[in-house]
């Protein structure tokens, strides 16, 4: 008995030993940090001094007199209902596409996945030169088709378009995700439909798309988390918040309340309201799981 | 089993070859008209007023290369490009070495509450960044860190969660078998996990380095808050401010951005393969 536990203290040691450098990192990088910032959110805090406690102010004045609070927050919000959606169908569709079997598919597979490793501040700054009103690629390929393309990155329902385009271009870093789902579905679910005479609809329909399920909802997951902190394209692209604020995305608000004004209780109570958004979101997303993701053949 | 996807008829496989080249034209095009640009003179960027596509819209005649030395020397990209290379060979050597220790003692080692502390590192992972930003600033410029490379360095020897994750599941498909023969040889855990595991595991830890790598090269955050000295910004960085103070110069932007990308993109060439395994393994499982 006590031989047992002197082994079990030795494992523990020698585990919590293994795992320090995550536990350290841990404390003082994300848990510590995670604490005080809650405290900070109830502060007026300029990083210079110390911070000095107002209670719940900074949160009434977020939600209640900043009009750029809800601003961004939409702005972020639709970013999220249409990018993440279109996003997994283009991937899932591009998926399929590339799961044919031809020659050469490979090649294509290689071009598609390349848009997603250009880094994206190089993204942002090739973007704003295609997209150049004047003299951009873009433009010039629709006036040879006769239409006179928008100054995309300076009207308004323009700019956000264009991000999602953007969004779009790099959709091959997922395809790869459902490319490697589809390859994992078992070839006896298609033998079995093809016995009962399952048409190639029928087989995407019942097969393919049901057991694609758990990698879709996966990428739904970190889509939306991302999206909620959708920062860098828009601080390059249009770092004042764009036309008409129209791509004043919450983090970049954030971002510049925090940095620019040093307004940093304030930012801290942004981050805190965001960090609720997306655990709720996350919340609903994970209950709706049962409804319609298929664990296991 | 896998599956292969269905075998077609002729008709069918035309289609297909149609279909994807034609999406290939929107999947190429910004790179081809990166390169392009940045090979061009500026009459052949400001005189294209007539709007018309030709070849010569994608493929310059003459050739203006005095563009990359140009834009090298409006600002000073090979210094950024040091640095760069710099902060790559620090973080992936410390999320590589950190986050296989701590990926052994999470698949190999019995403790007392090692499965919630594996769920909270993977919960971790959904923590949005701006949460703890504010607070880590204040802790790193309270140790004096502010303007140093630190803030980007020392967080990388804590390991990362998602490689933990990777390398966790990687390390749990070796057989316990091995390892407890050597225990019975007398070898110690770290004796196990260097000489036996380690050598196992190149896959794993050459799918974290390569990350590791493009994720340090891509950054833009983390200098952005961090570096104030001119002559210490990374590349992304750089890119940025070239286009905040000389965004008008388009063809130097271009060359400046291609230098940027093409080191991902022959990385990646070369890498493909652990690339794509890291990637699938990742993917809901």
């Amino acid at each position: 008995m006590p031989r047992g536990n002197r082994d079990k203290a030795k494992q523990n040691l020698v585990g919590y030993l293994f795992i320090s450098p995550w536990l350290i990192g841990f404390i003082a990088f994300t848990f510590w940090p995670f604490i005080r910032s809650i405290y900070l959110s109830f502060t007026r805090y300029n990083i210079v001094t110390e911070p000095k406690w107002v209670g719940l102010a900074n949160y009434k004045m977020l939600l209640t007199q900043d009009e750029l609070f809800y601003k961004s927050a939409w702005v972020t919000i639709k970013y999220a209902i249409v990018a993440v959606p279109l996003g997994i169908v283009a991937g899932v569709a591009l998926a399929l596409l590339l799961n044919i079997n031809v020659k050469g598919m490979s090649v294509f597979r290689t071009i598609f996945y390349l848009p997603s490793i250009v880094p994206t501040v190089a993204t942002s700054v090739v973007f704003m030169w295609l997209l150049n009103p004047n003299i951009g690629l873009v433009n010039r390929i629709l006036a040879v088709v006769g239409v006179q393309g928008p100054a995309w990155l300076s009207t308004s329902p323009w700019a956000f378009n264009s991000l999602i385009m953007m969004a779009l271009w790099g959709v091959g870093g997922s395809m790869v995700i459902y490319l490697a789902g589809l390859k994992d579905i078992p070839v006896h679910l298609y033998e079995a439909a093809t016995l009962d005479g399952a048409s190639s609809v029928k087989k995407l329909r019942y097969v393919t798309l049901p057991m694609m399920t758990p990698v879709i909802f996966f990428n739904l997951v970190m889509g939306i988390i991302s999206a909620f902190q959708y920062f860098t394209q828009a601080f390059v692209m249009t770092p004042n918040g764009g036309p008409e604020d129209s791509t004043y995305f919450y983090s970049l608000y954030l971002y510049n309340r925090a940095w620019k004004y040093l307004d940093m209780g304030y930012a801290s109570a942004m981050a805190w309201i965001l960090f609720l958004v997306v655990i709720v979101l996350t919340g609903l997303v994970f209950r709706t799981q049962k409804k319609w993701v298929h664990y296991g053949g | 089993m896998t599956t292969d996807g269905p075998k077609l008829n002729l008709g069918s496989k035309v289609a297909t070859y149609v279909v994807l080249t034609l999406l290939c034209l929107p999947a190429l095009l910004p790179l081809v008209w990166m390169i392009s640009t940045s090979l061009k003179g500026d009459t052949q960027i400001y005189n294209a007023t007539d709007h018309g596509l030709s070849l010569s819209t994608l493929v310059p005649s003459p050739l203006h290369p005095e563009n990359y030395p140009d834009a090298l020397n409006t600002l000073p990209f090979l210094v950024y490009l040091r640095n760069t290379l710099f902060l790559c060979i620090c973080t992936v050597l410390g999320a590589v070495v950190s986050s296989a220790v701590v990926a052994y003692g999470f698949a190999k080692v019995n403790f007392t509450g090692k499965n919630t502390l594996f769920m909270l590192m993977i919960a971790t992972m959904a923590l949005p960044g701006q949460v703890t930003m504010i607070p880590v600033f204040s802790l790193y410029r309270s140790l004096g860190w502010y303007g140093t490379y630190l803030p980007i360095i020392v967080p990388a020897f804590t390991a990362s969660a998602y490689y933990v994750f990777l390398m966790t599941q990687f390390f749990r498909t070796i057989p316990n078998e091995m390892s407890e023969a050597a225990r019975v040889d007398g070898a110690g855990e770290w004796t196990i996990f260097t000489r036996l595991i380690l050598p196992l595991s190149k896959p794993a830890l050459a799918t974290c380095a390569l990350f590791q790598f493009i994720g340090t090269w891509n950054d833009f955050l983390g200098p952005l808050l961090y570096i104030n000295d001119p002559a210490k910004y990374p590349l992304a960085y750089g890119l940025q401010q070239f286009v905040t103070l000389y965004g008008g110069k388009h063809a130097q932007l271009m060359a400046a951005s291609t230098i940027f990308t093409i080191p991902i993109i022959i990385l990646f060439f070369f890498a493909q393969k652990t690339f794509i395994q890291g990637i699938s393994t990742t993917g809901g499982k």
